[in-house]
């Protein structure tokens, strides 16, 4: 199998700390990849690097085969990479459909016209529409996304990264502190997703992780401790070791 | 292919009004009514209405950044002045033709928002800040050492311009002033217009209000700043090209820290963000500083510097939040 | 040649002069820009405060210099404790639009009012005996002034060196300007900790402005009036950092007075422009965090 995402030897420090220790990581394509480990083991700053919002200090980052290490995240994203965060990053003065509609003409190339195009302009607003209906969320189409409830706002958060049509989607906790209503959407639309696209979920309800993922990725402090299917991780030693070690913490 | 007016009898009321929003209402044209209503009622203040539309003109064009790109600035008269001083500049030199003297200024102005903006706009918050003033600071340091062209401090003078196409004399009532300034901010309202509620328009939008998900959606971020703000420097270096035309003198100040500010702040009366903040709030304050001021710049000041502080407090939407929240309490009571 | 020496001693020591003021006034800008995030434009008005004070207590009342800048830096940094309290702290969660707003009306309320009760002219800046005349030094001489002002600046920046570095007050800022969730986290009482960071930057700002009047003419536009460079020496040294705008303090300081003395035609033209070209090549500034 060829890999679409692939990291070679990635390393990441803020100061003292070392948040990816020499990170080796292959996303498939049409993978269903789960990247789990304790809080503050790096999992929102591999997604970082991968994305661009971070440098990194040392190591390379390959899309579809090429070297993507140095180009600024947008022309990531216009290579097919997407993405949603841990923590919602939404217009929040504007309204649903907009937030989704901005995506999506970003995607198409025309979110820098100025004039005219009408038809690309109706084009554009009906597939935000289409996705919202997808996600049930076109009946609030029209509210600004501030005035919607938490759990709603994260439907808008995947409306957006879904919007790109990317080619690999990295989801960041999709469904944490989510009511069950919306998370129910959210492991539908997940399930849901065309085969082709690599997606890697970040996740700690391990129900959902081993529910959805054929590979899973554990990093603990900054490094993979261990890679394989979820009867392999789930077998493994050491992992319980983190997690129990953990749990008794907790 | 389905017919368009087919296809839209089927569309979901919520994508209808999105791709329709930009339709011009009605009271959209009551700011036009009101200033050709004013030319007959108030032929005494003529010089003082082409100064008004000016200033909208400016304030329109640092709505198009501040508003709707978010970006701070305290240093727009730069373009302003450099506008004024193409214009008049050219005039003394012997290029009495008035439209295309204007839009040499709005090019010239354009291009300083150009390289400027590529510099600056790498930075934020306080550091852009200051970086606009540092501009605004240079480029009147600029014009009061080159007195050989631009008069210093003793302001730009012999500007003069011919009539308009060759038919429209600048008189001295003000009238063909009053009507070219008109017109032209007629033209750049309706180019904002058209601006804001495009795609480009509403990226911009989109940056103000988050823009680390800009980057997320593939926006090229700066370079949509750095075009706007160009844009933006352009249509200001217009208004100040008016200025210079329709008074026939460029003073120093026109490239300072306290027209930026001055700007800035009959915008925010208004209300930032809106199209139309700059149709309110220049005109309040104008008139306002035209009968106060001059009896006690001190007092006046004070009363400013309180106003701003109040609307921060309380009224963060300027003169039309108010009256937004006002028919929102109408219309409540109302239910 | 040896004209060439005096006047690069004369151009380093003004500069320096002139550069310790900078920093002084600054200092607190730095920390309340990296602990709050608050755009404060207003910080010059508390060292024109403090300025104005200083002036009239010396002018009008015959209070010695050290006993007036002492006065200074406890009005000022009491009635900071005030207005922070009612005003800025209404606006931490604010957008930038408008803090920016609030604090320029501050400014014009500020600028207001000083012309109200002091008249629109500078003040003028009665020096204490002792401080005028030269000191000799080897085989130069120097305005006793500026070296008594350089020697207690420096006296006044240890200190508060030392204090951030040593006690407890000082560990609890560095502790929030890093990581302000961390922070609160760990109990630090975060709204207590950004009040007596606001007065002490305040009342550092008062000592500026008097220790300086004679450098930086006490008058009602002088929050405007310095107000760039204030903000210059912050984001080159690094919003945030306590020692960066020292050394940019140094560099703008002694920058200024080359080119004044040097090319008077371009002066503050070169210095905007040096400014320029070091944020395009850091954009955080000297000692920021990028
Ligand atoms: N900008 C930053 N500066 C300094 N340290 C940071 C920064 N961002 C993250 N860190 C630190 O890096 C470590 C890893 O953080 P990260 O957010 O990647 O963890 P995570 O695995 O996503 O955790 P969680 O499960 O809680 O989301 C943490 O210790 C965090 O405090
Ligand atoms: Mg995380």
């Amino acid at each position: 199998m060829t890999a679409v995402l692939e990291t070679r030897g990635l390393n990441k420090s803020f100061g003292a700390l070392q948040v990816a220790q020499n990170i080796n990581f292959r996303l498939e394509a049409g993978a269903r990849h789960a990247l789990i480990g304790p809080n503050g083991a790096g999992k929102t700053t591999l997604v970082n690097l991968i994305t661009g919002r971070l440098r990194p200090t040392g190591g390379k980052i390959f899309l579809s085969g090429e070297d993507i290490t140095d180009l600024p995240p947008e022309a990531r994203v216009k290579r097919g990479l997407g993405r949603t965060f841990q923590i919602n990053q939404l217009f929040k003065g504007l309204s649903v459909l907009e937030n989704v509609a901005l995506a999506v003409a970003e995607r198409d190339g025309v979110g820098g016209n100025m004039f005219g195009a009408a038809r690309a302009r109706r084009a554009v607003a009906e597939e935000a529409y289409a996705l919202l209906e997808r996600l049930r969320i076109a009946d609030d189409a029209l509210k600004p996304v501030r005035e919607l409830p938490y759990g709603r706002q994260r439907l808008v958060e995947i409306a957006i990264a879904l919007g790109l049509n990317p080619k690999v989607l990295l989801l960041d906790e999709p469904a944490a502190g989510v009511p069950s209503t919306e998370s129910a959407i959210i492991l539908e639309m997940i399930a849901g997703l065309p085969p082709d696209i690599a997606v890697l979920i970040i996740e700690h309800d391990m129900d959902l992780v081993f529910r959805f993922a054929r590979r899973i990725t554990v990093l603990v402090q900054g490094a993979v401790l261990v890679e394989g299917t979820p009867g392999e991780i789930a077998a493994d030693t050491r992992v319980r070791e983190v997690y129990l070690g953990e749990r008794s913490h907790v | 292919m389905i017919p368009p007016g087919k296809s839209s009898l089927k569309r979901p009321p919520a994508v209808e009004a999105l791709i329709k929003r930009h339709r011009l209402r009605p009271i959209e044209l009551l700011p036009w009514a009101i200033a050709v209503a004013a030319y007959f009622l108030f032929p005494g203040y003529l010089a003082l209405g082409a100064q008004i539309f000016i200033m909208v003109l400016f304030a329109l064009s640092l709505d198009l950044i501040l508003g709707y790109a978010g970006i701070i600035t305290l240093g727009h008269a730069a373009f302003f002045g450099v506008g004024a001083y193409t214009a008049g500049i050219l005039a003394v030199q012997g290029w009495h033709e008035p439209i295309s003297g204007l839009i040499a200024a709005g090019v010239a102005a354009a291009v300083v928002g150009l390289v400027s903006g590529l510099v600056i706009l790498r930075t934020h918050g306080l550091t852009l800040l200051m970086l606009t003033l540092a501009i605004v600071f240079m480029l009147h340091e600029a014009a009061n050492k080159a007195g050989f062209i631009t008069g210093g401090a003793d302001g730009l003078q012999g500007i003069a311009i011919d009539p308009i196409f060759g038919a429209f004399r600048f008189d001295m009532f003000g009238r063909t002033a009053y009507w070219y300034a008109l017109v032209v901010l007629f033209l750049g309202w309706a180019f904002v217009r058209l601006l804001v509620h495009s795609p480009f328009g509403r990226s911009l939008t989109g940056i103000r209000e988050n823009v680390v998900r800009m980057h997320a959606i593939g926006t090229p971020v700066r370079r949509r700043l750095v075009t706007a703000y160009t844009i933006s420097a352009g249509l200001a270096g217009v208004a100040g090209g008016l200025l210079a035309q329709t008074t026939e003198f460029v003073a120093l100040n026109v490239i300072s820290f306290e027209l930026s500010g001055a700007v800035l702040i009959m915008l925010i009366f208004g209300g930032v963000g809106r199209l139309y903040g700059a149709f309110i709030g220049a005109p309040v304050y104008m008139i306002a500083e035209d009968e106060l001021a001059k009896a006690d710049p001190v007092y006046w000041l004070f009363w400013i510097g309180l106003i701003l502080i109040l609307l921060v407090m309380f009224a963060r939407g300027g003169i039309l939040g108010l009256i937004d929240q006002a028919m929102h309490l109408v219309r409540w009571r109302r239910k | 040649m040896d004209a060439t020496i005096s006047a690069a001693v004369s151009i380093l020591f003004h500069g320096t002069a002139y550069a310790m003021i900078l920093y002084i006034v600054s200092v607190g800008l730095s920390v309340t820009m990296g602990l709050m995030g608050f755009a404060n434009l207003a910080h010059g008005v508390f060292a024109m405060a403090g300025g104005y004070v200083t002036v009239t207590l010396m002018n009008d009342y015959g209070v010695p210099f050290a006993a007036s800048l002492l006065i200074a830096c406890l009005v000022v940094g009491l009635a900071s404790i005030v207005i922070e309290r009612t005003l800025y702290a209404r606006l931490y969660t604010a957008s930038e639009l408008e803090q920016v707003l609030f604090t320029i009306g501050l400014i014009f309320m500020a600028i207001a009012a000083a012309k109200f009760v002091w008249g629109p002219f500078a003040q003028r800046f009665a020096m204490p005996e002792a401080l005028q005349g030269q000191i000799e030094l080897g085989t130069r001489s120097f305005p006793a002034y500026r070296a008594f002002l350089i020697v207690v600046s420096i006296a006044i920046i240890l200190g508060l060196w030392l204090g951030i570095e040593r006690t407890n007050l000082g560990a609890r800022i560095r502790a929030a300007v890093d990581n302000r969730r961390m922070a609160q986290s760990l109990g630090i009482n975060t709204g207590r900790l950004f009040t007596l960071t606001f007065a002490l930057g305040s009342a550092l700002a008062a000592l500026g402005g008097g220790l300086g009047a004679e450098i930086l003419a006490i008058n009602p536009s002088y929050a405007i009036e310095h107000l760039v460079y204030f903000l210059i020496v912050v984001s080159v040294g690094g919003l945030g950092s306590i020692r960066g705008p020292f050394f940019a303090a140094l560099l703008l300081g002694i920058g200024d007075t080359a080119c004044k003395y040097l090319v008077p035609e371009i002066g503050a033209f070169f210095i905007y422009a040096a400014t320029m070209a070091l944020l395009l090549w850091r954009p955080a500034g000297l000692f920021g965090r990028a």
